[in-house]
């Protein structure tokens, strides 16, 4: 299996994924034990798709993105598993080459604009400099494709707000600075994490119709780590849902949304209020998430699940077929076959 | 036939069993640089009108939704009924008593005791360095609605299994607790003072959705086992569907529509009201066309004259950036401040068809 040459060229059909996680795992090490935040997690993305990834607070989805961009906060480290990008493998670089994968290749959307951007510059300093690092470009020119970038996130007189500083935008405004900032360098993947959580729900539209024309018109892979199902129904062409560290279910997102398989996504499928039907009490998941430091055994699902039995309790479940996703539950045992 | 009115309350009629009436509520706030920055650099005050002219009523045991984006005012609306902001112009009646005196630190104590809050965030709102046990006590002491030692631990026992708590999470202290449990302790906190009335500003946003469900699920069985009434204050569209009797939209300081909920989920009238029902994320994956509308929220430093939703709306026209829209009476039964829907400017083919 060769491996395709040019990077940016379209792999169409082909089977290829750009990005290639494999059984990762990041551990962190503390005084009490090692606690595994990330379980043996394997995704794949291939170039111009969209891959949600969707679980509450500390079921390590923003860990995992972490773990890809080679951002982990120390003590917490990749200990196990493979990061390929476009046949690479990008997990073992160093910090100076991890450094040219970022923003070159990778680009990052975080949360919070303002952390994003540096208070200091202005937003055109900011967004040359992130060009000329990646990009062959003189300064006119950069500064240029910069303007040109503001105009293509929806930024209005952006030849004129590009000697502003950051505090001079709306939360919304900064956050098409911040894409444009993930977009300078053309990257061929973008890690989103909760890119609209912190804006207001008109806003949140726009700047999911935003992401989701750009990545079309650039082919941009993007993974959108949120726990918003809302987001992911509306973005997503596949979707992988976290519990615990682990990938509990994995698979088109219309599947998963319409026809949850595994118990926990049935649960929090079935827990979110819809402005669609009456409903007298929402599905309740009783119970909480592990914490990092009694994750149970076997299925770490199996104290809060009704339909768990003895196998739940002992043996840890892999993804198995489960109709058009995959589900990380004995339930579907028999299907494997 | 529409007409213009000054009480919006006089054509939404059914005005039995109303426990709490908000009339022409403002707030204003002196945003003004210090006294000398002012002098020196010749600078004008500046007023912020975070509330502007709001009047509703909410009924015995019902749920009243308010929503609208940050900035809109829903938040001082609710510290505004409960006291912690004291009124700038208008009344607030609590069955039928005023209540704008309890800002002062005044007022009625036994009236005090009946309207509570839950507050958005679970970790600010709770004392680190009190035990559970004493968090649900105050009031019950403040208020002397139990007497004796045993008797108040028998009440705080009562109201932590009541809230899906154990009684013998009392000894234990606020960190010691996940986000959904610390909103059961400031509910279980607000129920000890024996309210009638809570007002929850945003109390499951800083949650998880499955810790959410469990929230919202206590909630309604509360209101259900002791006949509470709420205020329900919300960024999320489909929370206020699911808990709301009633909502009420804000815009910029100013209510803007307010209707039953299922006229208003059915014919949103208000153009605001449509865009904010055209922004929720699409769960059904229906595949609808959403047009998101462009613009942002104004400076409420400095709002656009007339409708201050003008700027945003694809049907304002001339009267709308000059003359401020009343409250009147919509066919949808509910009242809407918006001269293109009394105008019937907007026809019937309704940009977000539902």
């Amino acid at each position: 299996m060769a491996l395709i040459a040019p990077p940016k060229a379209a792999t169409g059909a082909a089977s290829a994924p750009l990005l290639d996680v494999r059984h990762l795992r990041v551990e962190f090490p503390t005084r009490g034990g090692v606690l595994t935040a990330v379980d043996d997690v394997s995704l794949q993305i291939a170039p111009g798709e969209v891959l949600g990834v969707v679980g509450e607070s500390g079921a390590g989805k923003s860990l995992t993105g972490a773990a890809i961009i080679g951002l982990l906060e120390p003590p917490g480290h990749i200990a196990a598993g493979e990061i390929h990008l476009d046949g690479q493998r990008i997990d073992r670089l160093s910090h100076d080459e991890m450094r040219r994968v970022r923003g070159r290749r990778i680009g990052a959307i975080f949360q919070d604009p303002l952390a994003s951007l540096d208070p200091l510059y202005s937003i055109g300093d900011q967004l040359v400099e992130t060009i000329r690092t990646h990009l062959d470009l003189g300064e006119a020119a950069a500064r240029q494709r910069a303007i040109e970038l503001l105009q293509e996130v929806g930024i209005p007189g952006a030849a004129r707000r590009i000697d502003h500083y950051p505090h001079q935008f709306s939360g919304g405004m900064r956050q098409r600075v911040v894409i444009a900032l993930a977009l300078a360098a053309q990257p061929q993947l973008i890690i989103a994490d909760e890119p609209t959580t912190a804006l207001d729900v008109s806003i949140q539209a726009q700047i999911i119709a935003l992401l989701k024309r750009l990545c079309r018109d650039h082919g941009t892979a993007v993974m959108l780590i949120t726990h918003d199902m809302g987001v992911i129904a509306e973005t997503a062409d596949r979707v992988a849902v976290m519990y615990a560290g682990r990938i509990v279910e994995i698979g088109p997102v219309a599947g998963v949304i319409r026809a949850p398989k595994h118990p926990y996504t049935i649960g929090l499928m079935g827990s979110i209020p819809t402005i669609a039907g009456e409903r007298e009490r929402l599905a309740q998941i009783d119970g909480t998430m592990p914490r990092l430091t009694a994750i149970p055994s076997g299925c770490p699902f199996h104290p809060r699940c009704e339909r768990a039995f003895d196998r739940c309790l002992r043996e840890r479940p892999d993804l198995l077929d489960a109709g058009a996703s995959r589900a990380a539950c004995w339930l579907y045992a028999g299907e494997e076959r | 036939m529409r007409q213009p009115v000054s009480n919006p309350r006089a054509v939404e009629g059914r005005r039995d069993g109303i426990l709490l009436q908000v009339s022409h509520a403002s707030k204003t706030f002196d945003v003004s640089p210090p006294w000398l920055a002012r002098t020196l650099g010749r600078q004008p005050r500046q007023l912020l009108r975070a509330v502007d002219d709001v009047t509703f009523d909410i009924r015995r045991g019902e749920t009243l939704g308010l929503v609208g984006e940050s900035g809109c005012g829903k938040s001082t609306v609710a510290r505004l009924i409960v006291g912690l902001y004291r009124l700038s112009a208008g009344t607030i009646a609590y069955a039928g008593a005023d209540i704008g005196a309890l800002a002062a630190g005044g007022g009625d104590r036994a009236l005090r005791r009946k309207l509570q809050m839950i507050f958005q965030d679970p970790y600010a709102s709770l004392n680190p360095r009190w035990r559970v046990v004493d968090i649900v006590a105050e009031p019950i002491r403040a208020h002397a609605l139990v007497r004796g030692r045993e008797a108040i631990r028998a009440r705080v026992d009562a109201l932590l299994v009541q809230v899906g708590l154990a009684a013998a999470d009392g000894q234990k202290y606020p960190h010691q607790f996940s986000g959904g449990q610390r909103q059961r302790i400031s509910i279980a906190r607000a129920l000890a003072s024996e309210p009638e009335f809570l007002v929850c500003d945003e109390p499951t946003s800083a949650l998880d959705v499955s810790v959410q469900a469990q929230v919202l699920n206590l909630m309604r069985d509360l209101q259900r086992a002791l006949g509470l009434t709420y205020l329900f204050i919300s960024h999320n569209l489909a929370i206020v569907h699911h808990i709301a009797n009633r909502v009420g939209v804000m815009y910029l300081g100013r209510l803007v529509e307010l209707a039953d909920k299922p006229a208003l989920f059915a014919r949103p009238e208000h153009p605001y009201t449509r865009m904010l029902l055209d922004a929720i994320p699409d769960l059904a994956m229906s595949g609808r066309a959403r047009t998101p509308v462009a613009g942002e929220v104004p400076n409420p430093l400095a709002p656009p004259p007339g409708c201050t939703f003008h700027p945003r709306c694809p049907y304002a026209n001339e009267r709308c950036r000059t003359e401020v829209p009343l409250l009147k009476a919509a066919p949808s039964g509910g009242i809407v401040a918006c001269h293109a829907v009394e105008e019937r400017r907007m026809g019937s083919d309704t940009v977000f068809p539902r």
